[in-house]
């Protein structure tokens, strides 16, 4: 910590030999991109204060910092979306202003940002000409150029696929492939692995390293310390607006990085005493679920998948994206009707039960996507409160709604789970991610759900919500909750599940034990490397944990 | 706390005036220039408007239009609220007017029975015509927008087909009119007596009660809660428990059901049956009065009366010499800049907040951390 803290932020990293082979862009040469003294203030708030960074050429440069710490801020006035109240901008050596983002392009500075920016009705080839059809135009040309640069970062982009039939990863390396299609030096990418697996992340990260390689500058926005340490060549710490201090990641463990990013240690996902009961919660047997993928082709996204999860256990499925994890969620929830296979919660057999029967019977759901699924984004936070337990108290008293109590109960929701919000009144999108989540969480837990699918529960929330969030399915879990758990961060779901299920290509290839299995030897399990019950070997680093 | 959300609350509405007052001003200039353009002076006009349009003849002329327009207002709010766009209004008001009419004329039943048969004949035709699009709409999903357009023409051409002396019309003494068999005295809705000002519409009193009615179950029930969930975010509503097809057929009925009461006051308190010059163009009048209004009850109200004003002012623009065709421009700039205005409100209104909250919080946070220090 005080090796880290005593690095001023305005003391220049000197030059320094470079053992990874990497950074083999001279240092002499003027740095990508340089801020000095930026300071934004918002009527009534400072979001950023004094910022100095420096992002040296073709290197990884990590930005770490909690949700609200002010990365998103500072990115949008890098990128021209917003505009410094004081401070300068350097480009290349050269100063910069920007009144857009087109200016920001013109430089050379591309955004992937965290939400994909793509039209879903369109194909790849589409979405990537679209807004720059003046540089390669729109056909052949475009399709090569393409190519081009799919194949020399390995990105593995197909031109003609439709993005809505892509997964996670692949939109993700669509909007890269935007970005350089458009001819960016200084790529920015706000949190770019909250959406990948291990593998994926290793794949991601090896993009970034031969993007490096090409001298391109990466400034990766991140909260999950061991990835930033491991792919970032300089890592600089965001904290209330300011930069706290840099840190080499070389010398550096999380811990101290942690300490320097929230003032204090980090949250552990670990779940020491076993809850597990013998009753039987919820029942899934021989579900099958057939739907038409990318090629045209009519898939099975669901093969006879069969699991229990019994009162007081937590399930979880890990699995790449897009490997049938989200059907499973949605054919549970009575969104998609499955083929076949039977759903039984609690002993009822709830197979073709609307989903708001299921709702009612007990299920909480907390989504994927808490945008699409989980809120009325314009609507204030009581409505939000009430969506999904419309015909349930307090929300209503028989056909009529009872917004008083669904007011009075949502005050309650937010002292109790801590959202930070002014009040009540103002819509889920003015909150944070973290915040819109607590409030999710706290409206599915106060219906005492006999069942919670958490997809993803902890998914772009900061650290301080992530600690709670597991804190509360923990809790829930004691009273006698099953939980089925899908998440991509493995740490996350070995920490808090009492069984382990390994999903690929639609069906139920593995299962670990989450006391002994370490989240690599789980990773090759989720590529299909290895099936059936994974045993820990002890010679492949269990020490790891 | 309390004081910053009621203080939000509070610019929230200062937004939604804002808007509007926004639009009539804009529209307002663009008038101005444009009377000026015809080398007339534009102010004696606007004078004109005001005393004439504050006389108490023309005050119960613009009630009784508002009332048909407030109806037609609503029936596109509700699909406006449900991200529908119920461009049939106008089919299945026209359609609704005239089976009612004829149903109307071939009953001779003491007005109590004969006058609810007539509307609810009226609803159920408007009910039948509107669903035809939401089925299709969530069996083919054929868009809305573009089967109520077809609908709407082949309502008229339905209407022309029957509406002839050997079928459901008849020619009139002079010879010269087809219309429906009259209504008989005692199906006529009660009218009040405003003296010389005129027949004020007894069905203004129904156009309130479906004002009352929709707020209600818009804000009040669950089944509004839920077309407004699937308005608002249709994935949202189906995750929540909505089912979001049985919602788009049910909320598009009810749409059809509101258009069939369109007719109902020119039918029941003036006209008394269906002929060729029955009003033309509400459900059209209706999707402006609906924009104008923002959809809410009291909103479409207002701007139901603001085009009763707006038609019964440049009606008198002839007599001072004045085109009268300048109302078709009023009213297109209006809707014009209100659909622009709402946006940049609109857009402006959530990032404002947004800004705000985030100013909230932050002081919050400097608060209990100068306490924590201290």
């Amino acid at each position: 910590m005080a090796q880290c803290a005593s690095r001023l932020p305005r003391k220049l990293p000197a030059p320094r030999s470079c053992p990874r082979g990497e950074c083999a862009i001279n240092a002499s040469s003027p740095p990508a991109v340089e801020l000095r003294g930026i300071t934004k203030r918002f009527p009534g708030v400072v979001a950023n204060k004094d910022i100095d960074i420096t992002v040296r050429k073709g290197t990884v440069h990590a930005l770490c910092g909690e949700n609200g710490a002010g990365k998103s801020t500072l990115m949008k006035i890098l990128y021209g979306m917003q505009k410094p109240d004081e401070g300068t901008i350097t480009i290349d050596g050269a100063q910069a202003s920007f009144s857009s983002p087109a200016d920001a392009i013109a430089l050379g500075i591309g955004m992937v940002h965290q939400h994909f920016m793509l039209a879903d009705n369109l194909t790849v080839l589409e979405n990537v000409v679209l807004g720059g059809e003046k540089l390669y135009g729109i056909g052949s040309r475009a399709r090569n150029k393409i190519k081009e640069i799919s194949d020399a970062y390995g990105l593995g982009v197909r031109p003609d696929a439709l993005v809505e039939d892509l997964g996670v990863a692949d939109r993700q390396r669509v909007e890269i492939l935007k970005v350089l299609y458009r001819g960016a030096r200084t790529l920015i990418l706000d949190e770019p692995t909250a959406v990948l697996v291990p593998q994926e992340v290793e794949a991601l990260f090896d993009n970034l390293r031969e993007l490096k390689a090409e001298g391109l500058t990466v400034i990766f926005i991140s909260h999950k310390l061991g990835e930033v340490l491991s792919v970032a060549d300089e890592i600089t710490v965001i904290r209330r607006g300011t930069t706290v201090g840099t840190a080499d990641p070389r010398s550096t463990t999380t811990k101290q990085l942690a300490e320097l990013m929230v003032g204090s240690e980090l949250p552990s996902p670990e779940t020491r005493e076993s809850t597990v009961t013998t009753v039987p919660m919820l029942k899934v047997d021989g579900l099958r679920l057939a739907a038409t993928d990318p090629d045209g082709v009519v898939r099975e996204v669901l093969s006879s998948v069969s699991f229990t999860i019994h009162k007081g256990e937590v399930l979880g499925i890990a699995g790449v994206e897009g490997n049938g994890q989200a059907e499973l969620v949605e054919a549970i929830m009575g969104m998609r009707i499955p083929d076949g296979g039977v759903i039984t919660l609690d002993t009822t057999d709830i197979s073709t039960a609307p989903t708001r029967k299921r709702r009612e019977d007990g299920i909480g759901y907390i989504p994927e996507d808490r945008h699409r699924h989980g809120l009325l984004l314009e609507a204030p936070l009581w409505e939000n409160r009430i969506l999904g337990h419309v015909t349930e108290k307090p929300n209503s008293k028989g056909a009529l709604l009872d917004n008083k109590a669904a007011r009075k109960d949502t005050e309650r929701i937010v002292r109790e789970y801590d959202v930070r919000t002014p009040g009540i009144e103002v819509t889920a999108a003015s909150l944070s991610g973290g915040n819109q989540q607590k409030l999710i969480v706290g409206r599915e837990m106060s219906h005492n759900p006999k069942l919670l699918i958490a997809a993803h529960p902890t998914r772009g929330v900061d650290v301080g919500a992530q600690a709670q969030i597991w804190d509360q399915i923990r809790e829930a879990r004691r009273e006698g909750l099953a939980v089925l758990l899908i998440s991509a961060d493995l740490d996350e779901l070995i920490g808090l599940s009492d069984a382990l299920r390994v999903m690929y290509r639609g069906r139920l290839v593995a299962d670990a034990d989450p006391a002994t299995i370490t989240p690599e030897e789980l990773g090759s399990a989720m590529t299909g490397a290895a099936t059936g019950h994974l045993e820990h070997q002890e010679n492949t680093g269990g020490e790891d944990r | 706390m309390k004081k910053l959300t009621s203080r939000i609350d509070k610019e929230k509405l200062l937004l939604a005036v804002a808007a509007p007052v926004l639009a009539l001003v804009a529209a307002l200039v663009v008038t101005a220039l444009i009377i000026l353009a015809t080398g007339k002076n534009p102010f004696p006009a606007f004078n004109d408007m005001l005393s004439y349009g504050s006389a108490s003849d023309s005050q119960v002329y613009i009630l009784n239009k508002a009332t048909t327009y407030y109806l037609a207002g609503i029936a596109v709010a509700i699909g406006f609220r449900m991200n529908l766009f119920n461009i049939g209004v106008d089919g299945q008001y026209r359609l609704a007017a005239f089976l009612a009419a004829v149903v109307g004329g071939a009953l001779s039943l003491p007005g109590i029975v004969q006058i609810p048969i007539i509307i609810v004949v009226a609803m159920l035709v408007g009910a039948m015509w509107s669903a035809v699009a939401g089925i299709l709409k969530v069996t083919r999903g054929v868009s809305e927008v573009i089967s109520t357009i077809m609908l709407n023409a082949i309502a008229t051409a339905i209407i022309a087909y029957l509406l002839q002396p050997d079928r459901l019309g008849q020619l009139d003494e002079a010879g010269t009119l087809v219309s429906t068999k009259p209504l008989p005295t005692s199906s006529w809705f009660f009218t009040m007596d405003m003296g010389p000002a005129g027949q004020l519409w007894g069905f203004i009193v129904v156009a309130v009660l479906v004002g009352v009615a929709y707020w209600f179950t818009l804000g009040r029930t669950r089944f509004g809660f839920d077309l407004r969930a699937v308005g608002q975010s249709e994935s949202a509503a189906a995750a929540s428990g909505a089912n979001v097809k049985k919602m788009i057929v049910t909320s598009m009925i009810i749409s059809g059901a509101v258009a069939g009461l369109v007719g109902m006051p020119t039918l029941l308190n003036d006209s008394h049956q269906f002929d060729n010059s029955f009003p033309l163009g509400l459900g059209f009048t209706g999707i402006a009065i609906a924009l104008l209004g923002r959809n809410h009850p009291v909103g479409v109200a207002l701007a139901a009366l603001l085009w009763g004003y707006l038609e019964r002012t440049t009606g008198h623009f002839e007599v001072i010499g004045y085109d009268k065709e300048i109302l078709g421009v009023i009213q297109g700039v209006i809707v014009l800049c209100v659909v622009i205005a709402y946006e940049l409100v609109r857009r402006y209104g959530l990032k404002r907040q947004q800004q705000r909250v985030g100013a909230e919080l932050a002081a919050q946070a400097a608060k209990t951390e100068t306490e924590v220090t201290a």
